[in-house]
């Protein structure tokens, strides 16, 4: 049985999938959901554990031998992504059932949750995948879905966004494809250890071998696009801000992540540091995108008046630091990536999440609707200024231990400039933190009949958003649990041996 | 029990550190507990306070002992530490002591004033305490910096307390330029030094020896100066003046004493234990930051003189005294950051004074302008009595503490054989006489405007600044005893 753990976990939200539209109860789809995301929970900490004392796990695909069959590859790299995921995932279900019922017409609540267990096997797919065209199967799972999800939002702007979410993600899934084809034409494999073996053999330089550079190229775009590098990053702030909630706050946890950990697994495990970084610019173009990013993310959100469209801006900043820390390729650079994987998933997805719940009781997350109200929510509000600090990087919350791994980083490579950026955006994510503080404290409530309409809050939306918070705030109290697996990822990417 | 009590101040347990930082967390459980209470209320900040005081005290016999306390491993390779050196134990007394005296005095200030929030009032209050030692008793630049920023976010509700448009504005750019120097210089400058020296702790002698050029030193050494923007520096004082839209006893407190000690005592401490003063003074890495200083003395006098509003003419003054201990600092040598330490002292005790006798001047008559003060001393003589002594003391006059620490200073830069400096600073304590006496000339001498309709403060808020005006005076006689641990760290003449 324990064999079949890497499999197990994408199998079993796979499998609860068809049975929530079956099934067409609304509590149902829950429990079904619950219990896949508490099923993977426990898959991955049984794995990390065992990943820890004995290494690399792989696991064979209906016993097919790699690399002809198709093999899962769990090892320190991924960890870390698999216990974000399933965690995120199993906070988000206890906070779905209250936040979705009010958000999502019943008939479609059963759907929302086969959509949602259909994400969650391909998030969890595509990490523990060692294949590339498998990979490109489980980001369509995951894709696909997520449209469907984003679409379900209160709002008919959901629809666009939605669409939109679709057009633009599609050509990036095309130029994935495309660029794994290309590199299937050079080697005749899509293993990736293998892949990463006949690419090695080439040369350092890939041989010179103009079609694997193009490979690299449409790979590298096509994930930039999941990732929402800036520029490309128009879709993810309608589709944060319109889908439901709880969707929001899963998504801005998982799904960019989990496209930066294929990054750091295409770059290191399968093209390999020196194609990528050192015969390709892929390393300054990275930082210099990370600079754009963190400056232009966080300039945005300071003047958006929605609470959901600000912590979305946000986003597009943070993961502007991700990527500047992967995108050096030291050791200590893809540790703090990594170190911020975990630290703004928890952080979004707790902000997200008290967004929902304000939606619940005020029927919406502008600023106008929350102007005056943090002295009658003050719980929810101290929540969300706790994890703003969090995203600003003031100590003593998990964004200031990422943000000094990030910083030690950079000065250790002397990209100054870089560092520049960074301290730049997290003193515009002072501001914007400022304004909610403002609005919510110092302003004086719109109208006098406003104000928060349902008589108390839920106690499992409250209880997620506090777990999720209390977490941020361990983590940066104490960082050596998250410091350690993120250091160990970077240890496994980096050794290149690390399957 | 007993454990606890071999524990507490031996030199590899040293309990008394985390529970000294503990107490006013605990005060803060007291008062919430109580909070429908007034008078318990202040009861329970009071008795923490004083619990406080005995702790800080109990630490004077070991203050040489190196005392060490570990709480965890923050990430690998760095801890959260504390750790016991004669320059915190000095913060640490300072701070300790005047906050039970501020509470008193808060108590009366704000139920005179109606005041609303009192509870979230005394609440970020005692948490700025905690802070303070914190800081005081960090055993390396990240737990120093940990607390530095929770002190920042600790005092922004205390700024804004009366929540209107002004305070509004001055809370924000208290928070904007306090955060934007720590995060913005003061945090690289942490995480460099880190990457040079392979630690962050503490070290006698200097953690940079040996480890950067003269041309990283300078950089660096700007870059701490100005991120501890605590230490009100030019050009990033403007938050001192900014936060004086506080209620008086949050000025009094944390504006003369806890905020801004904490500022110069990070600029002291960083001078001795990270820089060095050998590596310092030889290098030269401190002589651009100087002329800083003593532009920042001059400067900040001048606005001072010229300042109509009580309050903004003492934010000011403590803008130019603080200057002089960073001025202390760039000197780099024994006798000049003695002098800064013990002004660190001198300056907070007559500093509160001041300020406290502008809170009750506030509350009894109702004035904050200096021009309205005419003929006050005679229906409030306690009140300008205290404000006179402190002027004493802060000017540098016999007999009051603040003579000791000027003249130390003034040692130090003919030591260094700085004589601008020297000139600098005695003119600085002129300007400083210029600005301070006219008040109390004023109230005593000058007819009053009209008939007087109010007699002296309320005695808790007029025995406070009488207690902490014997203490400037008190200075003068205990300089020596006050400077006695330094010996330890520093060679004094």
């Amino acid at each position: 049985m324990t064999a079949h753990l890497p499999v197990l976990q994408v199998l079993v939200p796979l499998v609860c999938a068809p049975f929530c539209v079956l099934l067409r109860s609304r509590t149902a789809a829950w429990l079904l959901f619950l219990f896949a995301a508490l099923a993977s929970l426990t898959c991955a900490v049984l794995l990390a554990v065992r990943v820890g004392g004995d290494g690399a796990q792989r696991y064979e695909m209906g016993g097919w031998p790699a690399p002809a069959g198709i093999e899962f590859v769990v090892g320190a790299f991924n960890t870390p992504v698999l216990l974000v995921v399933s965690a995120v995932a199993v906070v988000v279900a206890v906070y779905s059932r209250r936040s979705v019922t009010s958000e999502v017409d019943a008939r479609r609540v059963p759907l929302l949750y086969t959509c949602l267990c259909l994400t969650l096997a391909g998030l969890l797919g595509l990490t523990v995948t060692g294949d590339v065209f498998n990979a490109f199967v489980f980001l369509e799972i995951s894709s696909l879905s997520t449209y469907a999800l984003v679409a379900m939002g209160r709002h008919r702007r959901a629809l666009l966004a939605s669409f939109r979410y679709l057009v633009i993600g599609t050509v990036g899934a095309t130029f994935l494809l495309i660029g794994i084809g290309l590199a299937y034409a050079v080697t005749g494999t899509l293993n990736m250890s293998d892949l990463a073996r006949r690419v090695a053999d080439l040369g350092d330089d890939g041989g010179g071998n103009r079609a694997l550079y193009a490979a690299v190229v449409f790979v590298f775009v096509g994930l930039a696009v999941k990732i929402a590098v800036f520029p490309l990053h128009a879709w993810l702030p309608g589709a944060y801000a319109q889908a439901p909630s709880a969707i929001g706050a899963f998504l801005s946890a998982t799904s960019t992540k989990v496209a930066i950990y294929v990054f750091c697994r295409f770059a290191f495990t399968v093209f390999g540091t020196t194609l990528v970084f050192g015969t390709m610019p892929i390393d300054r173009i990275g930082l210099a995108l990370a600079c754009l990013a963190m400056v232009a993310g966080s300039a945005v959100a300071c003047f958006q008046t929605d609470l959901k469209y600000l912590l979305a801006w946000s986003s597009i900043a943070q993961i502007g630091y991700i990527l500047a820390g992967i995108s050096l390729a030291t050791t200590a650079g893809v540790s703090a990536g990594y170190l911020h994987v975990i630290n703004h998933a928890v952080l979004k997805a707790a902000l997200f999440c008290a967004a929902g719940l304000l939606v619940l009781r005020l029927g919406s997350a502008r600023f106008t609707a929350l102007a005056g109200l943090g002295r009658r929510m003050p719980w929810t509000f101290a929540a969300v200024v706790i994890a703003g600090l969090g995203l600003v990087g003031v100590p003593p919350t998990a964004g200031f231990a990422s943000k000094w791994a990030l910083l030690t980083a950079l000065v250790d490579q002397g990209q100054w400039a870089v560092v520049a950026a960074v301290l730049a955006s997290s003193l515009l994510a002072m501001v914007y933190i400022g304004r909610i503080v403002e609005v919510a404290w110092f302003r004086e409530p719109a109208e006098p009949g406003t104000g928060p309409t349902a008589s108390k809050a839920p106690a499992s939306m409250v209880a997620a958003i506090w777990v999720l918070v209390l977490a941020s705030v361990y983590f940066g109290l104490d960082a050596t649990w998250p410091a350690g697996l993120a250091d160990a990822a970077a240890d496994a990417l980096l050794a290149n041996g690390g399957e | 029990m007993s454990e606890l009590l071999t524990g507490w101040t031996s030199p590899d347990r040293a309990l008394a550190l985390p529970v000294t930082v503990a107490i006013p967390l605990l005060g803060i459980a007291a008062l919430l507990l109580v909070r429908r209470n007034p008078n318990a209320r202040e009861a329970a900040s009071l008795l923490s306070g004083v619990a406080l005081v005995v702790a800080v005290l109990g630490l004077w016999p070991v203050a040489g002992d190196d005392l060490r306390f570990e709480l965890w491993t923050w990430l690998p390779g760095l801890s959260l530490e504390f750790a016991l050196e004669p320059l915190g134990l000095l913060f640490a007394t300072v701070a300790a002591v005047l906050w039970p005296v501020t509470t008193v005095f808060a108590a009366g200030y704000l139920r005179a004033d109606g005041e609303h929030a009192q509870t979230r009032f005394f609440s970020f209050f005692a948490l700025t305490i905690a802070a303070a030692m914190w800081i005081a008793l960090s055993g390396n630049l990240v737990t120093l910096f940990i607390g530095y920023e929770i002190m920042t976010l600790a005092t922004w509700p205390l700024v804004a307390h009366k929540g209107g448009a002004d305070a509004r504005r001055g809370a924000r750019t208290y928070l904007v330029v306090l955060l934007t120097t720590s995060v913005g210089l003061l945090l690289p400058a942490i995480v460099w030094t880190w990457l040079l020296a392979g630690s962050t702790e503490f070290r006698p002698g200097g953690l940079l020896t040996g480890h950067a050029g003269t041309g990283v030193l300078t950089v660096l050494f700007a870059l701490y100066l100005f991120g501890i923007g605590k230490a009100a520096l030019m050009p990033v004082h403007r938050w001192l003046p900014a936060a004086m839209v506080a209620p008086t006893p949050v000025s009094a407190l944390l504006h003369a004493v806890a905020v801004v000690k904490a500022g110069v005592f990070t600029v002291l401490k960083v001078a001795v234990y990270v820089f060095g003063l050998d590596t310092l003074g030889e290098s030269g890495a401190s002589r651009p930051v100087m002329w800083v200083a003593a532009f920042t003395v001059l400067a900040a006098a001048v606005v001072a003189l010229r300042s109509d509003n009580l309050k903004r003419r003492l934010a000011y003054s403590t803008v130019s005294q603080l200057a002089y201990i960073v001025l202390a600092a760039t000197l780099a040598r024994d006798v000049a950051l003695a002098g800064g330490a013990l002004h660190m002292v001198t300056h907070a005790v007559g500093k509160i004074t001041l300020f406290l006798c502008a809170g009750a001047i506030y509350v009894t008559a109702k004035k904050t302008k200096v021009s309205e003060l005419d003929g006050l001393g005679r229906a409030m003589p306690w009140t300008f009595g205290a404000f006179l002594v402190a002027t004493v003391s802060i000017v540098g006059l016999p007999p009051a503490g603040g003579m000791w620490s000027k003249w130390l200073l003034l040692l130090g830069t003919v030591d260094a054989e700085q004589f601008v400096m020297l000139a600098v600073l005695l003119v600085g304590s002129v300007l400083s006489l210029g600005y301070l006496m006219p008040i109390t000339v004023r109230a005593f001498f000058r007819p009053p405007h009209g008939p007087l309709t109010h007699g002296e403060a309320h005695p808790a808020i007029a025995g406070p600044l009488t207690l902490t005006a014997l203490g400037c005076v008190a200075l003068f006689f205990a300089a020596d005893a006050v400077l006695a641990p330094l010996t330890g760290i520093l060679e004094l003449p």
